[in-house]
């Protein structure tokens, strides 16, 4: 891990951070400010009584909760849990699946994403996503960036390349790539592409950046790196990552959801589910006995 | 221990399980493979033969007691159809006073000789004369014998000289006298339109006024074309036949001439280059028989590039809408197994629906609005190059929606997701993302549509085909008629696989035609093959480019 890194890193956390990634955590330490977080019902992100169906097979019963601002919420939960789903509906990804349809409502900033005047493109926009496979396009670095740019009509080089360079920067990629912007992202390594996709997401701007296990398939130095882009990226986002490692979740969370088999059993601060959780599923399926 | 001795044995004793499927699974592949590499292997050697300049042989025959002599190039020698003995088939040339091709019994040859002298002199009709020079007439004043040391020499300047003045009269009867007969129609057409308005007699003057300088003008480029004519006959080269007898021929008649029995091998290969190289850049003549094949490669090369560019879009648009629009159930997985039924329908019957309407209903109501005043004689409304290109693309579009189908469906799902959670329309996603993804198996599609379009003869023939086309489908000039300068959509053309029909089945001497046939065998393979060559090299370029990420 560099200094340059680690530099903007709140103590607290870059004392967690230092163990690294490979190191267990069978108590994890999250900071002081995961306690010092608003209410509630005063949630970014607001899910009512969700439940969502593929054809006729429910799969999310009756989901209420409240994601917090510019805070880094963990989805955790055995496969099939749906925890994937619910990510995937927040910015409306699974409208391309044949055959879904929902009840309740998802509202962001108090406005149900399900409006009908509201263009799908533009809920996008605001919600980035980024997935755990690495997709960058067969294009060079550079347009794999400011492509949410382009399809938004936006073609002035000048504000491109600074949107390029901003979010590369972001990413915690520019060091790596600047001299190469012009030559195929397929060219980059694991890490490197998943930063990039990172990248791409946030060079739009968005006000939430979903991560769908976005270090699975990637070595523990890489998946070092990506954390510690999800803990930089909370100062300017609001970011919901769906993760199967219990560790990634308790070093970057700063609350946890765990669901199980569709239902939403527990959602609290990082701290109490990893510590003290209230339910009994809860506690086992992070202490390893099931899941 | 005891495995390694069973398998042994069982190699030894040749009984691997199994093995006997590998060996039936490979011979079908060998079967498949021989048979091809065997058709190609014949009609390359057979096609590239007929360039290769042969000795000319002198026979003395004796038959019931006269001798005769013959000059000529062994074609062939084969058993005779009684089993006993063998004859010879030899090309005598000098179609002018014999049929060229004939059979003699090798028991009538008395003796074979390869006479030093012999000339074979290749001229604009009647094919190729063979014989022995005897002199040359210059200007009807002076004669050249033609054991006089210079008499190659003069010889070869004269017939340059000629081959010049060929070429001279060639351009004022194509360009000047052709201008000239396009501007004659075009203002006479205008003269129909006024006189068909109620008539302004001032503008019909004019007009005519016109067409008479223009016509005084083509009396006076004819008489300039006659002129030179004459000049064509002035020196005339006086040749000996094998029988003895004598004929005059008149140089602008030569186009070429050889010692076939004197070359070198350097010279024979420069000769046999020549011939590919005329073969390829000639016009026909002599219905077909002779010169090269020049128009019908042209004809078959932009008939299949307006295919293309008409059945690529087409096919596209129609793979992704039912790839990425269309709600996947019952109607479009019939219309899917219509798709490919089409792909079946037999190639005349597209002939016949191109005919009835793409030229009789599209053609003959473009007629009706655009190029009335044509009428009754047909633009569109006729067979043309436009039509039979539709035709094919109409057959070929179920092999380029299957392949886009297949290269859409390909593309994978994340690079989908990708671009939509940017903010991407599912438009934008198909434009920027799925296309050029799907570009490698799109020209996949395009390449067999080629394959199968280029070869296409029967369809054609209905649409739009002819023997001989008088001018090529892209050329110089610019009708005022067409939309595209230079591109004659409504042309008629000439196409190598119908030049292949025409040669071989139409020909009324067939054994003259056979080598031709081979011949534009080998270039109608050869062009198909470079075109699907193009395609793939473009293929393999963006396939690089295109490569997805490795995990």
């Amino acid at each position: 891990m560099t200094a340059a890194a680690t530099a903007p890193f709140a103590p607290p956390i870059t004392a967690s951070r230092t163990r690294g990634p490979a190191s267990e955590v069978s108590a994890p330490m999250p900071d002081d400010q995961a306690t010092a977080e608003p209410a509630l019902d005063a949630g970014f992100i607001s899910i009512r009584s969700y439940d969502f169906f593929y054809g006729s097979h429910q799969v999310l019963f009756d989901i209420s909760m409240e994601i917090p601002e510019k805070q880094v919420t963990a989805f955790i939960g055995p496969s099939g849990c749906g925890k994937s789903t619910l990510l995937r509906n927040f910015n409306r990804m699974n409208d391309l699946v044949d055959g879904v349809h929902h009840g309740g409502d998802i509202l962001v900033k108090g406005h149900t994403i399900y409006d009908p005047h509201l263009e799908v493109t533009s809920l996008r926009k605001r919600v980035g996503m980024v997935f755990q496979k690495s997709n960058p396009f067969p294009k060079s670095i550079y347009e794999n960036v400011v492509y949410g740019l382009r399809v938004a009509g936006q073609a002035d080089k000048r504000d491109l390349d600074q949107a390029c360079e901003q979010a590369l920067r972001a990413a915690a990629l520019w060091d790596e790539v600047k001299d190469r912007l012009g030559k195929s992202a397929l060219g980059l390594s694991g890490g490197q592409m998943q930063r990039l996709c990172i990248a791409r997401a946030i060079a739009v701007q968005p006000e939430i950046v979903l991560m769908d296990e976005p270090c699975s398939a990637l070595d523990p130095i890489a998946t070092g790196k990506i954390e510690e882009l999800i803990l930089e990226l909370k100062r300017q986002y609001t970011v919901v990552i769906v993760t199967h490692n219990m560790q990634q979740a308790g070093r970057c969370s700063d609350r946890t959801a765990f669901f199980y088999l569709g239902k939403l059993i527990e959602y609290d601060t990082t701290l109490t589910i990893f510590t003290n959780p209230n339910q009994k599923q809860t506690e086992d399926y992070i202490t390893g006995r099931f899941g | 221990m005891n495995a390694p001795h069973a398998v042994k044995a069982k190699i030894a004793s040749g009984r691997v399980v199994g093995e006997s499927l590998v060996w039936l699974t490979a011979m079908g592949l060998s079967i498949g493979l021989v048979m091809v590499a065997g058709l190609l292997l014949l009609i390359f050697c057979n096609g590239i033969a007929v360039f290769w300049p042969r000795p000319v042989i002198e026979y003395t025959l004796k038959d019931h007691g006269t001798t005769s002599v013959l000059l000529g190039t062994e074609v062939k020698n084969q058993v005779k159809a009684s089993g006993t003995g063998s004859e010879v088939q030899i090309c005598t040339g000098n179609k002018d006073v014999a049929a060229p091709y004939r059979f003699i019994d090798e028991a009538d040859i008395a003796s074979r000789r390869y006479p030093a002298g012999v000339m074979r002199i290749e001229r604009l009709a009647y094919g190729d004369a063979l014989g022995y020079p005897v002199e040359l007439h210059i200007s009807n004043a002076s004669t050249l014998p033609a054991d006089d040391p210079h008499f190659a020499e003069q010889l070869r300047i004269l017939v340059d000289e000629a081959s010049a003045r060929r070429q001279a009269i060639s351009h004022l009867e194509k360009d000047a006298i052709g201008a000239n007969a396009r501007a004659i129609t075009r203002l006479q057409l205008r003269l129909k339109v006024l006189d068909g308005h109620g008539g302004d007699a001032a503008a019909s003057a004019a007009v005519k006024a016109q067409i008479a300088a223009l016509e005084a003008a083509y009396a006076d480029f004819s008489a300039k074309a006659r002129a030179q004519e004459g000049l064509q006959r002035i020196h005339q080269l006086v040749i000996r036949l094998a029988s003895g007898e004598k004929r005059t021929i008149p140089l602008g008649q030569i186009l070429d001439f050889h010692y076939p029995n004197q070359v070198t091998l350097a010279g024979r290969c420069a000769w046999f280059l020549g011939n590919i190289m005329h073969f390829i850049i000639d016009d026909p003549r002599e219905a077909n028989t002779e010169g090269g094949i020049f128009p019908a490669i042209v004809g078959t090369l932009v008939m299949t590039i307006l295919m293309s560019a008409a059945v690529t879009p087409f096919g596209v648009i129609a793979a992704i809408y039912l790839r990425e629009y269309a709600r996947q159930g019952l109607l479009v997985r019939s219309v899917r197994v219509a798709v490919n039924n089409l792909a079946g329908v037999p190639s005349i019957v597209f002939g016949v629906f191109g005919l009835g309407f793409f030229v009789y209903i599209v053609g003959g109501n473009i007629d009706q609005l655009f190029f009335s005043a044509k009428l009754p004689n047909p633009t569109f409304g006729t067979g043309g190059i436009l039509w039979a290109a539709l035709t094919l693309s109409l057959m070929t579009v179920p092999v380029v929606i299957v392949a886009t189908e297949e290269a859409v469906a390909a593309v994978p799902r994340g690079a989908r997701e990708g671009s939509l959670a940017c903010g991407a329309s599912k438009w934008q996603t198909i434009q920027r993302i799925v296309i050029p993804a799907s570009l490698p198996g799109i020209l996949t599609g395009l390449i067999l549509a080629m394959a199968r379009g280029a070869g296409e003869v029967a369809p054609l023939m209905l649409v739009g085909v002819v023997k001989l086309a008088p001018s090529l489908p892209i050329d110089g000039h610019w009708y005022d008629s067409d939309i595209i300068p230079f591109v004659h959509l409504d042309q008629k053309f000439m196409h190598l696989g119908f030049h292949i029909y025409d040669l071989g089945f139409q020909s009324p001497d067939s054994d003259a035609a056979k080598p031709m046939v081979f011949a534009t065998t080998l270039f109608l393979i050869a062009l198909v093959m470079a075109l699907n060559l193009g395609a793939i090299v473009i293929r393999e370029k963006l396939r690089r480019r295109f490569a997805t990420s490795a995990f």
